[in-house]
């Protein structure tokens, strides 16, 4: 048995932590290890899954894709706290996919449980359900997991690199690894003398990892502080390669056009296509054309110029009949009861209210359009993209080619944006599907901006019916229902690139995700019902920053507020209220977020003043949205964000994704809006799905709050509560309660 | 049908067809991918340029039409803002995924070449053509501030 064997076995710290827990069989053969995926060459020993002793320094393997929400930084401190190297001594490179990296936090997601309710027993629970995420090869970027997955596993990895590293030097020096400590990537004796880590490794990576307590906070000095990005110098200099960046030798450019109704190709004529300068290759690529040329923009122009003749939608044509199969899916019987608590049902007394609410399909618009590159050569195949899964996107590679995944390289690249659009597999499929026609050229396929839109997978249109009783100012009834197509049960049918069938889109089941934003909130009320119903689509739908949360957060909370409104209450203080007797940090954003905005204070004429509140993936979020009419004209002026991330772990970080969170949201709110004619979207690039700019967005505070019991995640959560904060400001401003978003189509905004 | 071009001071040969907007001469036949695509319809930014120290998308500029000296991401301190851009861009921990930060610099500079103390206002409106997802439009407004300090502290 080689030394990379040995080292794999001996080495994998992610059972040997699991398993002291003394688990039943059927979880032990889950937490068996995974192969190390890292093997180790002359100059780089390889050391556990996720760091490699370099001459240079230390290599963090990050099996997190990095899309701009710092990961790759807050991992490397997350794993320098422990082994004490320096930040400069840091590299992080995107990992292998390997099933080593599986995503522990996700599984803990899909769990019936109240988040901000979860006990002792629960949290261990969901680290045992995080492992059924292994078996599924989820090495997935999302679900603003990546904190709460590698909070404890990259502190671990780093406290048992360093440990052994102490024992190594201990029985070179035949000391005691007690008595020595560790340094800037060094371990020191008592006299002085030193070695380095990477002196050590070969010996240390034979020794088995012992237990280690983690540090106390106390003793951070990295973690809980806001560092610099290793990654903004070459952002800033424009270094960094991007997917649409990578450049091979003899590479050829190509663009696509997939059917935009989601179905197949009947004929195509590429005839003017081949006429225009630089065009080498017309590729039939199935459901649609590709075209390969001498650059980007003559494949761009060439693949738009095919006359094709495509096969027709199965799914319904229009908006209308889109929102007109949402309604349908409410005369069924509901798929999902995630949440109830007394009778809704009863006659309770008070006042009743009811509303209907909708939002519309919406679309990613990475920064980046849709993009890979492959090589198809000899039975073997390679991919550079950026994606959030790289497992299941190597997986979906080799099966496009046709070839057994060992034979596959995949390399994660930076990416322009991901928000749940690069975490499906679609365009690295294909990518590679061109370059399997062409083999021996790498084949660069960069996606149009207007193919980057109509052959997006897009956050589900919903719709909400909602009922609700107050008396004597407090909440007695909330009975909410949704109906949407069902992100998750749809993505685990669906291939990687359609054409979609009636089978894919028939899926059925319960799925509590798509009612976050509902089920999920910190309130006492007394009589609380969520139920959800499964739309049975065709059209192609997706995860989208903050997946249901992204709609369940505007439903849930605006009604709240219009609940407010018949109480007769302040909106904040009946907020507060509900939340008080249910999760004191949940109260206490609302405190902090009350106190920051000046709630309480006289307003200026023209000025006012909404609040909303989600609690979404494991943090509570309160906004204040100021609105101000700026003659006869809307100006979103300024949001306050308090956030409660139970520990702030790069405090600088996690405001820019609050920021940058609510920013996404209020942009969805105020002017997102994918609609359908004829079976294919009528928005095509930013002229028409546009997003709040420098001059329409607004001012930011933001405070981050540690009350918390656990960590929180911080990607999605600035999302939810910011289309329900702009809406009941607008409902402060104007009286008119607008339900139906996008509110452009109600307000004229500046 | 070669066009001759001048970029960050050096001198290229592009054998591109001239309709071939600049953009995709600098990334595919030139190799310098600093400048990004984001559109190709001049709607978003993240292809911005200067040609003759003007800010200008280059998804809109044909090859064959450029004449004068264009200047991309690439061209370290080819830009006398650009400098003190970089550095603020920096400090203040501006970029998310990044991609669109070259256009936003690419813009700052040119603003800040021809008014050195730019207002909030001033920043609004030549700032508003530069679409960034991620949403860093206050660390950016932020950043230009402080390069305009820098700049005029010398």
């Amino acid at each position: 048995m080689g030394r990379v064997a040995k080292i794999a076995r001996r080495t994998f710290l992610i059972g040997s932590v699991a398993v002291a827990g003394g688990v039943a069989f059927g979880v032990y053969k889950m937490l068996e290890a995974a192969p190390n995926p890292l093997g180790s060459t002359e100059d780089e020993i390889s050391l556990n899954a996720f760091v490699v002793i370099t001459k240079d320094g230390v290599t963090l393997i990050s099996p997190k894709a990095e899309m701009g929400q710092g990961v790759h930084s807050t991992w490397a401190a997350l794993i320098a706290e422990e082994l004490d190297v320096d930040l400069d001594q840091i590299t992080v490179i995107h990992g292998p996919p390997a099933k080593a990296y599986y995503n522990s936090a996700l599984f803990g997601l899909v769990l019936p449980f109240d988040d901000y309710k979860v006990s002792e027993w629960q949290q261990a629970v969901r680290k045992f359900a995080g492992n059924g995420a292994k078996l599924l090869s989820l090495q997935l970027t999302g679900g603003s997991t990546s904190m709460r997955d590698g909070f404890e596993r990259m502190r671990h990895a780093g406290a048992t690199a360093r440990e052994v590293m102490k024992q190594a030097a201990a029985k070179r020096w035949d000391m005691r690894a007690g008595d020595l400590t560790t340094q800037s990537g060094q371990v020191i004796a008592p006299d002085g003398k030193s070695l380095t880590y990477f002196e050590l490794a070969e010996d240390a990576a034979d020794i088995n990892p012992p237990r280690v307590a983690l540090r106390d906070p106390s003793e951070w000095r990295l973690l809980g502080k806001s560092l610099p990005r290793l990654d903004m110098p070459e952002k800033v200099l424009a270094t960094a390669t991007f997917g649409i960046d990578v450049r091979l030798d003899g590479m050829k450019y190509a663009s696509v056009r997939m059917n935009p109704a989601r179905q197949g190709m009947r004929r195509f004529d590429a005839s003017a296509a081949e006429a225009f300068p630089g065009v080498e290759r017309v590729l039939d690529m199935g459901e649609g054309v590709a075209v390969v040329a001498s650059n980007t923009w003559a494949a761009m122009q060439a693949v738009e110029a095919i006359d094709v003749s495509w096969e027709p939608s199965i799914y319904p044509r229009t908006t209308k009949a889109l929102f007109d199969e949402i309604d349908r899916a409410f005369d069924e019987e509901h798929d999902t009861e995630a949440r109830k608590i007394g009778n809704v049902e009863a006659q309770h007394q008070g006042t009743e209210i009811s509303a209907e609410y909708s939002v519309p399909y919406l679309a990613h618009a990475t920064m980046e359009p849709m993009n890979a590159t492959a090589l198809f050569e000899d039975g073997k195949l390679w991919v550079w993209c950026g994606h959030q899964a790289a497992l299941s996107g190597l997986n979906a590679c080799a099966e496009e080619a046709g070839i057994e995944p060992e034979n596959v390289t995949f390399e994660t690249t930076l990416m322009g944006g991901g928000f749940g659009r690069r975490g499906e597999t679609d365009f690295a499929v294909l990518a590679v599907r061109a370059a399997k026609q062409m083999p021996g050229v790498p084949i660069k396929l960069t996606w149009s901006r207007e193919e980057d839109m109509r052959r997006d997978l897009f956050r589900p249109a919903a719709r909400a019916r909602m009922r609700g009783v107050v008396n004597d100012g407090k909440p007695v009834v909330a009975d909410v229902a949704f109906a949407a197509s069902s992100v998750v049960l749809q993505t685990m049918a669906r291939p990687p690139v359609e054409p979609m069938t009636q089978e894919t889109a028939a899926v059925s089941g319960a799925d509590a995700e798509g009612l976050s934003g509902a089920h999920d909130q910190p309130y006492a009320i007394p009589n609380y019902r969520v139920r959800g119903h499964v739309v049975k689509s065709a059209l192609p739908i997706g995860y989208w920053r903050a997946v249901g949360a992204s709609y369940g957060g505007f439903f849930f909370d605006s009604f709240i507020d219009e609940m407010a409104v018949a109480a007769g209450r302040d909106p904040l203080e009946f907020r507060l209220d509900m939340a008080r007797e249910e999760d004191a940090a949940s109260a206490l954003a609302l405190e902090k977020v009350a106190e920051m905005s000046g709630w309480t204070a006289a307003r200026a004429a023209g000025r006012a003043m909404g609040v909303g509140f989600t609690y979404s993936f494991g943090a509570p979020v309160a906004q204040v949205i100021e609105v101000e009419d700026e003659a006869g004209l809307v100006r979103i002026k300024k949001a306050w964000i308090a956030a409660d991330l139970g520990i702030a772990l790069d405090p600088g970080n996690i405001e820019a994704q609050l920021t940058g969170g609510c920013l996404f949201g209020l942009s969805a709110a105020v002017m997102g809006e994918i609609t359908f004619d004829d079976g294919a979207i009528e928005q095509y690039n930013f002229t028409d799905y546009d997003a709040l700019r420098m001059a329409t967005a607004p001012r930011f505070e933001v405070a981050v709050l540690e009350n918390s019991r656990y960590i929180g995640g911080v990607g999605e959560i600035g999302t939810p509560p910011a289309p329900a904060a702009l809406g009941n400001a607008l409902f402060a401003l104007t009286g008119q309660r607008v339900r139906d978003l996008p509110f452009n189509k109600a307000f004229d905004f500046v | 049908m070669a066009t001759a071009l001048n970029i960050n001071g050096e001198t290229y040969e592009s054998q591109s067809h001239p309709d071939t907007p600049l953009l995709w001469v600098l990334r595919d036949e030139l190799g310098l991918t600093g400048t990004k695509f984001g559109c190709g319809i001049g709607a978003c930014g993240s292809c911005t340029v200067h040609v003759n120290g003007q800010a200008q998308r280059s998804c809109q500029l044909p090859v064959g039409s450029v004449a004068e000296a264009v200047t991309t991401i690439e061209a370290l301190g080819g830009d006398e803002a650009m400098p003190a851009v970089h550095a603020a861009w920096i400090e203040h921990q501006v970029a998310q995924c990044g991609y669109c930060q070259s256009g936003q610099q690419m813009q700052a500079a040119s603003l800040l070449s021809s008014n050195p103390n730019p207002t909030d206002a001033d920043i609004d409106e030549a700032m508003n053509g530069n679409l960034c997802r991620c949403g860093t439009y206050p660390r950016i407004r932020a950043a230009i501030h402080t390069a305009a300090k820098m700049l005029a502290e010398g």
